[in-house]
């Protein structure tokens, strides 16, 4: 490897660069989740309210385990508490972009940001 | 009864283009032995003879040894006309477009990583198309796009600076300098 980079033609770094911006690019369009300015709140499946994450809250929602309390704060939404066993939807912690949910299924609440354009929720084929 | 002989008339060229397909087809079969950590990411090492042929020979012998090391690739991998077979067909069509433009390049500027990076782009595009026509219509394959990407920036500059090695030490190998050779670097 003395000299292995006396292999690459001046050409060639130009092609390698535009090769690393192209693939930047991609990662910056492709994997850019949005940003969220609503999140909506589920409970049995049905949407129960629509909050704009703009306003600081604490919003309680009923299931049938008891109440699961939503926290807005910042631009970001987390569940702050929840009757769940395992706790796994408290522990996922703050939530900021589009399309990030949220799901307390034994309580069957759930919370997901959405942004101005909406995203795919779910892939399957 | 007399034994009928089929005897195909092949020119020395025929035997050329076989021998460094046969040697595509080693490389092919000793990366398929390297696991992968995403399916399709593999670092293509039998593109370095392509390039080499194509550097040396000139396009259409390039073309012969791809796709004769794609079919036979797949017989010896029991993957003839399964998606795989699909995938590898439709990224070496794709490079050698590719390569049939870029070959065109000043040699002064531009060598063989420069051919190499744009064959490799041009093998994930190919294989994507596939993939989303067929395999999994979905716009979500979008986001393996980057990973694929990477992984064509990163073996194409390799297999590129591999063949443009081998065609330096060759190079001071047939003329009477310090001995080079291919067992160097």
């Amino acid at each position: 490897m003395r000299n292995a980079l006396e292999s690459i033609k001046p050409g060639d770094w130009l092609v390698l660069l535009s090769g690393a911006i192209f693939t930047a690019w991609l990662a910056a369009t492709l994997w850019h989740g949005g940003s969220a300015d609503k999140a909506i709140i589920r409970s049995g499946g049905k949407i129960f309210r629509e909050v704009p994450l703009s306003r600081d809250t604490l919003i309680e929602v009923p299931g049938p385990l008891g109440l699961s309390q939503i926290a807005i704060h910042n631009k970001q939404a987390r569940i702050a508490a929840d009757p769940s066993p395992r706790q796994y939807c408290v522990r996922q912690g703050w939530l900021k972009q589009a399309g990030e949910i949220a799901i307390c299924l034994p309580n069957q609440v759930s919370v997901e940001l959405s942004g101005s354009n909406k995203r795919y929720d779910s892939l399957s084929y | 009864m007399t034994a009928s002989v089929i005897k195909l008339a092949t020119t020395a060229e025929d035997h050329h283009i076989a021998r460094m397909a046969a040697l595509a087809l080693g490389l092919t079969v000793l990366e398929a032995a390297v696991p992968s950590p995403l399916p399709g990411v593999k670092p293509g090492l039998a593109n370095i003879v392509t390039l080499i042929v194509l550097a040396r020979y000139g396009w259409r012998t390039a073309a012969w040894v791809s796709l004769l090391r794609v079919l036979a690739g797949s017989l010896l991998m029991g993957s003839f006309l399964s998606p795989g077979f699909f995938l590898s067909l439709s990224g070496a069509v794709c490079s050698l477009a590719i390569l049939a433009v870029s070959q065109h390049l000043p040699a002064r500027w531009f060598g063989a990583v420069t051919h190499s990076v744009a064959a490799a782009y041009a093998h994930i595009a190919g294989q994507m198309i596939v993939v989303y026509l067929w395999l999994i219509p979905h716009a979500g394959i979008a986001y393996l796009f980057p990973i694929f990407a990477t992984a064509a920036l990163v073996f194409g500059t390799v297999n590129g600076l591999i063949a443009a090695r081998f065609m330096d030490n060759t190079q001071i190998h047939s003329l009477p300098l310090d001995g080079g050779g291919l067992g160097r670097g």
